[in-house]
């Protein structure tokens, strides 16, 4: 167990999104890394690739032929028991989907960085949420970075979350393409002995085994016969399913815990979390928001704050598990809330992050005026005129209590 | 009836927790080898062959496990000094 | 080196692969990796691509793998393997494993490997990893229903090439895909036969004891799917390689060689069979000996005829 230290001295470098990821896996002790290159997660695994070339790391380099065989070699890596890593983006996690699903539930704690990028046709590099969205339901935790900074801290944490014995599932850390990916900050870097001792060794779970009459780690052993990923029929499927579903919600738990132990070795924190809230005590008007664009959202809420406005941000950080508990604790008393996102569910209602929110306020009475921001599709800027042109919107709702269009596209040109 | 079990009494991570040894495949056959002793030469051939390791070798006598056997018959074709006969089942 | 062993020693190895699963009866795969396992001493780890040989073994709650098994998805077995060879490099290099080295054999069929698995294949190979591929090639995408496979031969029938009044079974030949891994330049390429066991079991032998991407391609008759009765397997196999429609050889460091039955019949040509001996066998040729198909057969022999006079060029024994 980490010794409970304030704030520890660590170094300033100035690092982008990506570069602050491969920091951070090269002090986790990560035994794997499999990956193949895609805008714009490239910088991760090229600084990496630097890493293994000149020694400083023991971890094994594989630079796979395609993303779906990274995954794939990282389920491998991860089943003998090694800490495994990988990268990607947009199509690139589109082209891993089967194997996300795989990953989940073999219950591997594959950790991954996801340089969010809009899913082709066309063709678009730049920053959505679209890719990793399409993924929301392959059993994965989901974490969504606000700046370079959280990119590393949460990296580090993520393999504490993953490795857990009650949560054993793989975690996505989410950080917007470009905006934080190729965006230097100057990053606080702990020393390499206290993420050390942070991360620890990956300590695999024990499980009984009744042919073999005893408790045996969950890992490929040559001397244990386990069978991982057998078939299941209509009997037994659900039940093991289910098995999933209970993780998730120790997750919300296990999350919160390994970032307030971050925080006392950092001096860093991230709201509680799973969600980040600023301003949210007497807001009239409320965004809620995932990544970057909520360093934006509160910049634009400090402003109109000194304005006289009273409006407020949440930020959700953990976007699965869904805070569903957080979520309506922070804006139960707001009387507007725009929820922006940064992907579009065709054919839904609204956008995904929408659809959770409202569901989660479906059973509570006195609840806000919800409405839909579908914003900034294939890296299409969300610049701060935008953001205070919606929350003057949102305010004018709180006003008239009247909506005019339930789900809007900020900035699209008509 | 078996009783199938719960979510919560499964080993997590969908590890099969039975060997197949315990599901006997033996009453899928409707032909059932049989061994002459006397004719057998020790070759094991049926032992090789065999695809449900039906056939067992105690470093003495081959025997046939009829709990698993299927009753395919490549033992007794691959005999080579036809010690195996298919006899059908009753 | 030589790689002798003695079937009875061996035989009193306790049992990798149990019964108790539910392959058809007379089906060649559980032989293909039986025999393998035979072959494969001390800490053994396997990679399962999807397939016949992968369900019937392991339906929940049953499994018949008494050694550490996974199986992942169906393309991508050659990766999981590179993933597991890879990660268990990492482990010894911070000194937490205990084993030297692990024997990581994947087995996958014709539908995981030809096809599908042709990526995830040739990248391990390519990137070197130590391992070991034995392909199983039943000649069809057997265990979703008898489909044609890029190892489907000519004119053989199958639910999604079948022999219709215009279109008489596969159109195409039969992939070459073990001329496809010799060209990776993988150290070490063999074909086997289950018929053929010492071959086989001294070719598992041989190439676990060679570092690097080894690939072994094993036929492995269906009694379902090539519809013969389930007795015949074996025989069906020794056909195979008689008629030199499956020759046996192995090419190690790039210098091929003849093995086994396939070497007597270079040395004795007078041995080999017409193809008809291998088609007649099943059922899935059976439209071939109407009139109006048997040019087929005759395009199946020229064919397979060529591939026996470029092997033996290649292994310089002159034909007579």
């Amino acid at each position: 167990m980490a010794q409970v230290q304030t704030q520890i001295k660590g170094r300033v470098m100035g690092l982008n999104g990506d570069e602050a990821v491969a920091w951070a896996v090269k002090q986790c002790n990560v035994d794997l890394v499999a990956a193949y290159p895609i805008t714009p997660q490239t910088i991760i695994v090229e600084r990496f690739s630097e890493f293994v070339a000149n020694g400083e790391v023991h971890t094994e380099f594989v630079p796979v032929e395609s993303e779906h065989s990274a995954m794939s070699a990282c389920v491998g890596a991860a089943a003998t028991g090694a800490r495994a890593f990988t990268a990607t983006a947009a199509n690139g996690l589109a082209l891993m989907w089967e194997i996300l699903y795989i990953a989940a539930s073999l219950r591997l704690p594959i950790v991954m960085a996801v340089a969010n990028r809009a899913l082709s046709a066309p063709i678009n590099i730049h920053c959505d949420h679209s890719d990793a969205m399409g993924a929301r339901d392959s059993g994965w935790i989901q974490l969504y970075v606000e700046d370079p900074q959280e990119a590393y801290d949460t990296t580090i944490q993520a393999f504490r979350i993953a490795e857990h014995p009650d949560v054993l599932l793989p975690v996505m850390v989410n950080l917007d393409g470009f905006f934080l990916s190729h965006t230097l900050q100057d990053v606080h870097i702990l020393p390499d002995e206290a993420v050390k001792e942070f991360v620890g060794t990956r300590k695999p779970v024990e499980v009984y085994v009744p042919y073999l009459g005893k408790k045996v780690p969950l890992v490929l052993d040559p001397d244990v016969p386990l069978t991982f990923g057998p078939l299941d029929l209509y009997d037994y499927y659900f039940e093991h399913k289910m098995h999933q579903i209970e993780a998730m919600k120790h997750a919300k738990r296990v999350i919160k815990e390994v970032h307030e132990e971050f925080a006392k070795i950092s001096g860093r924190r991230y709201g509680n979390g799973l969600v980040v809230p600023y301003g949210l005590e007497d807001a009239d008007a409320a965004i809620v928001v995932l990544g970057s664009t909520g360093g934006t959202v509160r910049y634009v809420a400090k402003k109109l704050r000194k304005e006289g406005y009273k409006v407020g941000v949440l930020r959700i950080r953990a976007f699965r598990p869904f805070p569903v508990e957080d979520v309506l604790e922070q804006l139960r008393n707001v009387k507007v809330v725009g929820v922006m996102d940064r992907s579009a569910s065709f054919g839904a209602q609204g956008g995904p992050v929408f659809l959770e929110v409202r569901s989660a306020f479906y059973d509570v009475k006195e609840k806000p005026i919800i409405v839909n921001y579908i914003y900034g599709l294939g890296g299409r800027d969300a610049p701060p005129t935008l953001i205070e042109s919606i929350y003057k919107e949102l305010l004018r709702i709180a006003e008239t209590g009247k909506v005019e269009q339930l789900v809007k596209f900020a900035g699209v040109r008509e | 009836m078996s009783e199938l079990k719960g979510w919560r009494e499964l080993p997590i991570g969908a590890i099969p927790f039975k060997l197949s040894t315990e599901f006997k495949t033996g009453d899928w056959r409707t032909f059932k080898p049989v061994i002459n002793q006397e004719k057998c030469v020790k070759c094991l051939q049926c032992w090789i062959y065999c695809p449900d390791m039906a056939i067992t070798w105690d470093g003495e006598k081959v025997t046939v496990n009829y709990d698993y056997c299927k009753g395919c018959g490549i033992c007794a074709r691959e005999c080579p000094v036809k010690a195996i006969e298919m006899v059908k089942e009753e | 080196m030589s790689f002798t062993f003695n079937i009875k020693e061996l035989a009193k190895q306790p049992p990798k692969l149990l019964p108790g699963h539910r392959l058809c009866a007379g089906c060649a795969a559980p032989v293909v990796a039986k025999l393998a396992l035979l072959a494969a001493e001390g800490p053994t780890i396997v990679v399962n691509a999807t397939g016949c040989l992968e369900v019937a073994t392991t339906i929940f709650p049953y499994t018949s793998w008494n050694i550490p098994w996974i199986h992942n998805a169906f393309e991508n077995a050659a990766a999981t393997a590179s993933g597991i060879e890879a990660a268990i490099k990492a482990l010894k290099r911070r000194g937490a494993y205990k084993y030297d080295r692990v024997n990581v054999i994947v087995f996958a069929g014709d539908g995981g490997t030809y096809d599908i698995g042709i990526q995830a294949l040739s990248g391990a190979i390519e990137r070197g990893h130590d391992f070991l591929y034995i392909l199983y090639d039943n000649e069809a995408y057997m265990n979703t229903g008898i489909q044609r496979s890029g190892g489907t031969p000519l004119g053989a029938a199958t639910t999604t090439s079948p022999a219709g009044k215009v279109i008489p079974g596969k159109p195409q030949h039969k992939k070459p895909i073990a001329d496809i891994v010799v060209a990776h330049r993988a150290p070490y390429v063999a074909t086997a036969s289950p018929a053929h066991w010492a071959d086989y079991v001294r070719k598992v032998k041989k190439a676990l004891s060679i570092r690097g991407p080894k690939f072994i391609h094993v036929i492995a008759p269906c009694d379902r799917g090539w519809r013969f009765d389930p007795s015949l397997t074996m025989e069906v196999a020794k056909a195979a390689v008689d008629t030199c429609y499956f020759p046996l050889w192995e090419c190690e460091k790039g210098e091929w060689r003849l093995t086994d039955r396939s070497l007597v019949i270079a040395k004795n040509p007078q041995l080999k069979k017409p193809i008809e001996e291998f088609l007649k066998l099943q059922g899935r040729f059976k439209h071939l000996f109407k009139p109006e198909n048997k040019h087929l057969i005759k395009e199946l022999q020229e064919y397979v005829d060529m591939v026996w006079e470029d092997l033996l060029k290649r292994v310089g024994l002159k034909v007579s």
